[in-house]
């Protein structure tokens, strides 16, 4: 045997414990990226096997076979066929097939079997397997496939120790066979000889879905659940995110005075690198405790079944049963939801997630929306239990909801598109979450949002600092200074856009570094007015000096525009694509104008 | 007992996709439960596996009841 590293590709079922095994295997040894032009992870690993001998693994998507239904499974094709461009053919296939579905997953091996490539079987879970009364004869099916078997249990130390310790020696490339057999008689044929069964299903996945997939019981866990995670990401994470704020503010303070020599710098430093940078890291405690739900339902195997019940719901507007998580989470913040919607397998369901994600309102709208209302309605009761600026406050959540499934109807009506969309969806066993593959999954999330979109944002953080604050106020300035710089001036330009919907010029400046995030908006409001940051005295600016008209069109401005370059950044590298981003920014600048000039006319003739 | 899957067209994705999965001739087959809505989508094992399927999925399947 040669030195050289030994490239090889993991392949298998979906649910067969494939990612675990690689978890198991590489560690924290792991590369993520994408395949070359499309949204598809690439997962890389290194480890070394008994001997040490140096080993490149690819972790390839789940397929069920190579008849490919997504571009998941295209890339596992090709790049076992040795024609994906870019991917060396792999030296040896390792497949992965779960001990306890081998009916399924056999077949896949058997095909996997006719490119007569040198590969190995993992029977992996033989934990489980072993449980359950299944009992395997190893040497029978070895022979039966003519491939070398290995025993593996990924969620245990030492699980892989035999895969390991099997790759030192010569794998041959598999014996050829006919290639128009029928693979369901074989696979029964090997199963017959070398596999018993005692049942056919674990009866702990017979009492579970029993209860959580029942149409009433099922449904008040699934409802349950939902609140707690949106409880969670909403509530839990505003401590630690007011954290990361007060020590970035801190630090900027605290480094703020050892420049002061130099003003501009300083600002630089302050305003915009230190701002900016805890502007993305902000995001942070809500998407990592949005992904540790996600995983843990996702690895348990409850998240395919909270798709199945919600899925005929979702399917009336175009969206399937996995669009529902990504735009529960876009509650809080649309960042984490997008970056959730990895879930959904079909390209074209994805994408209108995405798309309608937005109009979720974000937490980062409230502060706008109570600042609006709290200044223009009355607090008043309305029949007898309601308040008048709740119910205001609601009706914006519903606007944005109600738009949404427009929205998404919309689109599937226009879609060129229009084959079936599948559910098809298979029901694995449930597991208990392994904490090695919850640690990794965090972390890949986080490095992925840190260096795609945080990036991004702190690159525009930068440029909206460079908007506010040049050129500088000439001497003896009497208007607020971001009233003489670029930003300003940008303002009042975008004025004679927003005239008409009856945004006053203060509004308009307001708008570009609300573009950074919307609440900074509110304070930026306030510089504006010249208020130095004092945002009750704003309120009682609002409810003196703007029509309520003009009020009520900011306030449903803010239901649909796309106030938030963070989000747009994300869209940029969840769809690989800006055309996405240019259409979204287009659909929802258009509906935002349109309702706000509705609404503005509408307030102007009631009044 | 499963019978056949028939193809809606020429190239029916959804009925070959089925056909890989394990719907093939003198499989068994159960219908276990159903969505809350309507009764979609339908929850079907088929060998030692569990799929949801669609009823549009579901119907391409030609089953034939055992006593």
């Amino acid at each position: 045997m040669t030195a050289a590293t030994l490239n090889l590709a993991l392949v298998g079922n979906p649910n067969c414990g494939k990612t675990a095994l690689f978890n198991l295997l590489t560690g924290a040894r792991q590369k993520v990226a994408n395949y070359a032009g499309v949204t598809v992870e690439r997962k890389e690993g290194r480890f070394d096997t008994a001997a040490g001998r140096n080993v490149r693994v690819l972790d390839l998507p789940g397929t069920y076979s190579f008849d490919a239904a997504s571009p998941d499974e295209v890339i596992t094709r090709d790049v076992c066929l040795g024609a994906f461009p870019g991917e060396p053919i792999p030296d040896v296939i390792i497949c992965v097939a779960d001990a306890t579905n081998l009916r399924l997953h056999l077949r896949f091996v058997l095909e996997l079997k006719r490119l007569g490539r040198p590969m190995l079987l993992a029977l992996n879970m033989m934990d489980a397997a072993r449980r359950r009364g299944i009992a395997i004869d190893v040497a029978a099916l070895e022979r039966r496939l003519g491939i070398p078997v290995v025993e593996t249990v990924a969620v245990q130390r030492g699980g892989a120790d035999a895969l390991r310790a099997r790759l030192d020696a010569a794998i041959a490339p598999a014996p050829m066979t006919t290639v128009d057999a029928d693979l369901h008689a074989e696979v029964r044929d090997i199963l017959a000889a070398a596999v018993t069964m005692p049942s056919r299903t674990a009866a702990t996945d017979d009492a579970l879905d029993r209860v959580l997939l029942h149409p009433v019981l099922g449904f008040a866990v699934l409802i349950v659940l939902m609140f707690l995670i949106f409880q969670a990401v909403f509530s839990w994470a505003t401590p630690l995110m007011d954290g990361i704020e007060a020590a970035f503010g801190a630090f900027g303070e605290w480094i703020g005075p050892a420049l002061a020599s130099m003003p501009l710098l300083q600002s630089l430093v302050v305003d915009g690198a230190i701002a900016g940078i805890g502007g993305v890291l902000v995001f942070l405690p809500q998407i990592l405790i949005l992904f540790l739900f996600i995983l843990v339902l996702e690895e348990s195997g409850y998240l395919p079944r909270a798709a199945f019940l919600l899925d005929r719901l979702m399917l009336k507007v175009g969206l399937t049963g996995r669009s529902f998580i990504p735009l529960l989470s876009s509650f809080a913040c649309a960042i984490p939801g997008i970056m959730a919607t990895r879930s959904i397998q079909d390209p074209r369901d994805r994408l209108t997630t995405i798309l309608i994600a937005p109009l979720m309102t974000c937490s980062a709208r409230l502060p706008v929306y109570t600042l609006l209302i709290a200044a223009i309605i009355p607090e008043r009761t309305v029949a007898g239990v309601f308040n008048l600026q709740g119910i205001v406050l609601f009706s914006l959540y519903v606007g944005g909801i109600v738009s949404a499934l427009a929205v998404a109807w919309v689109i599937k009506r226009l879609r060129k598109d229009k084959s079936e969309h599948n559910l098809l969806m298979e029901l694995p066993s449930y597991r208990v979450p392994h904490p090695r593959d919850l640690a990794i999954g965090l972390w890949e999330r986080a490095m992925i949002f840190l260096k795609r979109v945080g990036g991004i944002i702190l690159a525009l953080s930068v440029i909206l600092w460079f908007l506010s604050t040049f050129p500088a106020p000439p001497e003896g300035a009497t208007l607020p200074a971001i009233d003489y710089s670029l930003a300003g001036r940008l303002g009042h330009v975008l004025h004679a856009i927003f005239a008409p919907i009856g945004f006053n010029w203060q509004i308009c400046i307001a708008l570009v570094p609300g573009l950074y995030a919307r609440e900074v908006a509110v304070s930026s409001l306030a510089t504006v007015y010249a208020l130095g940051g004092n945002e009750e005295a704003l309120g009682a600016i609002v409810a003196s000096e703007w029509t309520l008209a003009t009020s009520l069109s900011l306030l449903v401005w803010y239901v649909f525009a796309p106030m938030c370059l963070s989000t747009l950044a994300t869209v940029r590298r969840e769809t690989n694509s800006w055309k996405q981003v240019w259409i979204m920014t287009a659909y929802l600048f258009g509906l935002a104008y349109l309702a706000s000039f509705i609404t503005y006319r509408l307030a102007l003739g009631l009044s | 007992m499963v019978r056949q899957v028939e193809p809606r067209s020429d190239a029916d994705p959804v009925a070959r996709r089925l056909r890989d999965l394990g719907f093939v001739d003198g499989e068994p087959v159960r219908v276990l439960g159903q969505g809350p809505f309507g009764g979609d989508p339908l929850l079907v094992q088929v060998g030692y596996t569990r799929f949801a399927l669609r009823r549009a999925e579901a119907s391409r399947v030609i089953v034939e009841a055992l006593a």
